[in-house]
């Protein structure tokens, strides 16, 4: 117990020196996940609504897979990036694999399907009449799906939430794919295996607790502004 | 119900549209995220330097390339994974140079016409560390008679599998003492030096590794040293440069480079110096000449 104590005081201590090194690893971790997430979102939400409003053969199919995706292991995910960057490989041109762009790849592998199936769901939970009402209004298709996308909002930022703590979270792909180069690819994650595997405890810890106090300050603001909108919930309950 | 019939059929029609809309979309976000990818990237062809996870794991890289990348102006990605990795790196032309401790693999490697170059840079020496109990009573013996000892008793004993340059090693010593390591006592972790030496800390059994790893993690393990000093036990490494007739996508110049900074009188002085003032003794001697 005495070293979780003296992890949280090295964890003050480091954040507080501002050291330059921790300062630049939890930069990066956040760098990357949040392009990640941002990609996730370009790619997730319009396939989520796509599948949502369309219908084509195999479709259940296609959202089974979409769904083994939202569960795809790490590893897993950074062992194919890592077959397609190889300098021999077919991407291997791009000279990418050891960078932070080969790390957001392959997270955008892990968060795109649990963006793109949560947003299916959150569309399919929507009244159908609704779409008939945009619709019925005189709003063009892509209007209709804006209006769809407002009434989805609030589970649509949760899908965001559930990719990014995927993302940031994760350890298997950074490592296969980034290399966990010190200054270049090392994130808070691989940092944390490294500090541990050499035996600094007292840094690993010191830096579980950075990684744990920046992924609860960005759910707090995420959930502060998914909250806003249920407390009708509460007002209406009594 | 004349007029949902005619909204179903706008539907139908709407809907390739709606599929060469989202052709068009998914394409400028392709290019988005290729422009930002390559935005992402600095400069390319950095030389990619496979290593063992010793010289990572002692701090040694962490001394010696700032300084190879501050007189050389060129950037390494060390990647420090085992020996047997670091060749199957080299041999699919996926690292430039290998800073490895195989002399058998290294000189396989190199007959093979996938390296060239190989030069001596350094050496330190296996040992083996085990509980300060010593169930096996091994204190003391060669390497070969401790090893016939916790075969026979049947001490447990953590081999890293993972045909690392220390893996080779603790093969060819069971090997010459004529024991085929198997049963309950051999338990194979699959990581890196570190960590294994981590689990056999907790398990409390007998393993073989580089005398620096072990000094660097001396403190926060509870294992000692048992056998050392053995000729069997020497632990040279070797730095190649990947054959660039081989693959055309080497950074052949650049590993060149790295092999005359490694062998070099400065940084042969670094590594004679390394660890000295921390552990009280070196952990490599240098061996270029």
């Amino acid at each position: 117990m005495s070293l979780i104590w003296e992890g949280i005081k090295e964890a003050v201590k480091l954040l507080l020196s501002g050291d330059q090194e921790v300062l630049q690893i939890a930069l990066l971790s956040i760098k990357v996940s949040a392009c990640a997430v941002f990609i996730s979102m370009l790619l997730g939400v319009p396939l989520g609504i796509f599948l949502a409003l369309t219908d084509f053969f195999g479709k259940r199919v296609f959202i089974a897979l979409v769904n083994t995706g939202m569960g795809l292991p790490p590893v897993v995910a950074g062992l194919f990036i890592s077959l397609l960057l190889w300098r021999n490989a077919p991407l291997g041109f791009l000279n990418l694999l050891y960078t932070p762009s080969a790390m957001v790849i392959a997270q955008v592998l892990i968060a795109a399907p649990i963006v793109a199936g949560l947003t299916l769901a959150a569309i399919q939970q929507l009244n159908p009449k609704l779409r008939l009402q945009a619709l019925s209004l005189g709003a063009s298709r892509w209007q209709t799906i804006i209006a769809l996308l407002k009434e989805a909002q609030l589970p649509t930022l949760a899908a965001a939430m559930a990719g990014f703590g995927g993302v940031i979270s994760e350890v298997g792909a950074v490592m296969m794919v980034g290399g966990n180069i010190r200054g270049e690819t090392r994130v808070l994650t691989t940092a944390i295996v490294t500090e541990t595997r050499i035996g600094h405890f007292n840094i690993a810890i010191a830096l579980s607790v950075i990684l744990l106090a920046l992924t609860f300050g960005i759910n707090l603001v995420l959930t502060h502004i998914q909250q806003k909108g249920v407390n009708l919930w509460t007002r209406t309950w009594r | 119900m004349s007029s949902k019939l005619n909204f179903m059929g706008a539907n139908l029609v709407a809907l390739s549209k709606k599929a060469r809309k989202f052709t068009l979309l998914f394409l400028i976000i392709l290019s988005l995220l290729s422009m930002f990818l390559f935005g992402c990237q600095k400069k390319p062809n950095k030389l990619i330097l496979a290593t063992t996870t010793s010289t990572m794991d002692t701090g040694l890289l962490d001394v010696l390339l700032p300084i190879f990348e501050e007189k050389y102006g060129i950037e390494v990605k060390p990647i420090a994974v085992g020996t047997g990795e670091a060749i199957a790196l080299g041999k699919k032309g996926e690292a430039d140079v290998l800073l490895v401790h195989s002399p058998e693999a290294e000189n396989e490697f190199v007959k093979a016409g996938y390296g060239v170059n190989r030069k001596a840079v350094m050496h330190n020496d296996f040992v083996m560390i085990g509980p300060i109990a010593d169930p096996a009573r091994i204190s003391g013996l060669s390497a070969n008679e401790a090893f016939e000892k916790i075969a026979q008793v049947q001490s447990n004993f953590i081999t890293r599998g993972d045909d690392s340059g220390t893996h080779k090693k603790e093969l060819k010593l069971w090997q010459v003492a004529g024991i085929e390591p198997k049963g309950d006592w051999y338990i194979e972790s699959g990581q890196g030096m570190a960590e294994t030496i981590r689990i056999a800390s907790e398990k409390q059994a007998y393993i073989l590794t580089d005398r620096g790893t072990y000094l660097a993690l001396k403190d926060s393990i509870d294992l000692i040293i048992l056998v050392e000093k053995d000729k069997s036990l020497f632990n040279p490494y070797g730095v190649i440069a990947v054959n660039p007739a081989k693959f055309s996508n080497i950074n052949y110049q650049e590993a060149m480079r790295f092999i005359e900074f490694i062998t070099s009188k400065e940084a042969q002085t670094i590594i004679q110096n390394f660890g000295k003032e921390k552990y009280g003794e070196p952990l490599f001697f240098p061996d270029a000449p």
